[in-house]
């Protein structure tokens, strides 16, 4: 247990300059990676996943060398992941710590649940209003169907 | 420039409501105004609907304008798998306005995003159909000289009828009261009744509206459809709860008036044709200037 304490500690501590995400859902690690694009980058990034989590039981988490994220960046994992805490680290100190906001509006992230729903047929860009923040509700900008948190897929 | 569109009722506020059922009025009165002459307008129709297709083209001609476009996918390069987005791009170039039709829930909204002209919905899957929703509001104000305050009763599959979702929503800024009648597996879903909710309008609900009929304006009926119900015993339970026959608008107010989108199947007893508080025929005659308003509101000409 103790290893997984140091690892969570470490992953924190020991990036100089750059971003730290945590208490994000194990199942939702790789389409937060995902999401971010961190695949297709050069910066250096570390991973723990199935870390113990207090709040959570379990969580992961990334940290990213020379990366900062902007607030429209950052809250597209609001999705999959609501309750992420994201860490600013300059000189190896957290500087700023954010919490992910639902943004009013969801673009390209989500696959609507509609089977008869134009983005489901043709090449067009998924869109979804954010009905409800706290129980995340979406209704899709083309069909007007509503989704409810655990309908949401993730494209 | 980018044309106004009309995809789903709640694109419009109150004001606009207004602003088309007075022009549609003119209309009525004078339906042959030439204020579309040296205009074509496309009607894309990807499903039959014979009756929406010739009351909108009714209406180009009645203002002079002209009509190009199919009825039937399989005479048209759709079937050789042209996108939506290919078509709309298209003929956008060729006419001022495009009304369409299509199965896939949405394909109107984004129609409206990549054209560059004016796009009226005429029924998208199972979402919106506002000309649809527009005319019923005609009707109503037409026939209670007024859409404030009155008892709006809707009867019949209340889970899946568009039109009385998009009836709700309009006339949700006319401080309604809405009768629910359905089956228990065809109840209004509870995201409307929220709405009803959040917005102080008054509703009930319940199974049998027959004790209550004396309190209608408006009797909405819609079909109960065979295919909603999982166990076939009980849409025959169901079906002829959901009737109505001119026994029961016997002690009904003077004004009441029934209508019904059409096409019927047996929820409206061919009794009640002949009673003058049956108004679907005349509903579906006011479709003509309604859409006549639309087509001038959305082309900024009247
Ligand atoms: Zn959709």
């Amino acid at each position: 247990m103790s290893t997984i304490k140091n690892f969570s500690q470490m992953t924190v501590n020991a990036i100089r300059e750059g971003t730290v995400i945590d208490h994000i859902p194990p199942h939702n690690l790789f389409k937060v990676i995902s999401i971010l694009g961190l695949n297709g980058i050069n910066n250096q990034i570390t991973f723990g996943t199935n870390l113990e989590s207090r709040r959570m039981g379990k969580k992961a988490i990334i940290k990213i060398t020379d990366k900062f994220f902007t607030d429209d960046e950052i809250n597209k994992i609001a999705m999959v992941a609501p309750q992420a805490k994201l860490n600013t680290i300059r000189n190896y100190k957290v500087v700023e710590k954010r919490e992910v906001q639902v943004p009013d509006t969801v673009t390209g992230i989500v696959r609507c649940l509609n089977p008869k729903c134009i983005t489901n047929n043709e090449k067009v860009t998924t869109c979804f209003n954010v009905l409800s923040k706290t129980e995340v509700t979406l209704r899709c900008h083309y069909c007007e169907q509503v989704m409810e948190a655990d309908e949401i897929r993730i494209l | 420039m980018k044309g106004k569109s009309l995809i789903s009722i709640t694109d419009y506020s109150k004001e606009d409501y207004l602003e088309i059922l007075d022009s549609a009025a003119d209309f009525e009165k004078n339906p042959d105004q030439p204020l579309l002459q040296g205009k074509v307008v496309a009607t894309l129709f990807y499903e039959p609907s014979t009756r929406t297709r010739l009351s909108f083209e009714t209406a180009v001609q009645r203002l002079g304008g002209k009509v190009i476009g199919f009825s039937d996918v399989n005479s048209s390069s759709v079937t050789k798998g042209e996108t939506l987005k290919d078509t709309i791009k298209i003929i956008s170039n060729y006419v001022d306005l495009i009304i369409m039709r299509h199965p896939m829930e949405g394909s109107a909204r984004y129609a409206s995003e990549i054209s560059d002209i004016s796009i009226i919905n005429a029924g998208d899957g199972a979402n919106q159909h506002p000309s649809q929703t527009l005319l019923d509001l005609y009707s109503i104000r037409k026939t209670q000289g007024t859409l404030e305050n009155l008892n709006v009763f809707m009867i019949g599959d209340l889970k899946y009828g568009r039109t009385v979702h998009s009836l709700l929503m309009a006339m949700s800024h006319f401080k309604p009261t809405f009768y629910f009648f359905s089956p228990e597996a065809l109840r209004m879903p509870s995201g409307y009744k929220h709405f009803l909710k959040e917005k102080g309008i008054k509703f009930v609900e319940g199974s049998d509206f027959v004790p209550v009929i004396q309190e209608a304006d408006i009797i909405y009926m819609t079909r109960v459809q065979k295919e909603r119900f999982s166990d076939p015993i009980e849409y025959e339970k169901n079906k002829s709860v959901y009737v109505l026959n001119n026994a029961m608008l016997e002690h009904t107010r003077p004004n009441v008036r029934v209508l019904h989108p059409l096409p019927r199947v047996n929820e409206i007893n061919l009794d009640v044709d002949d009673n003058p508080k049956a108004y679907y025929y005349d509903q579906a005659r006011n479709g003509l200037y309604v859409r006549q308003a639309i087509i001038c509101k959305v082309l900024g000409i009247k």
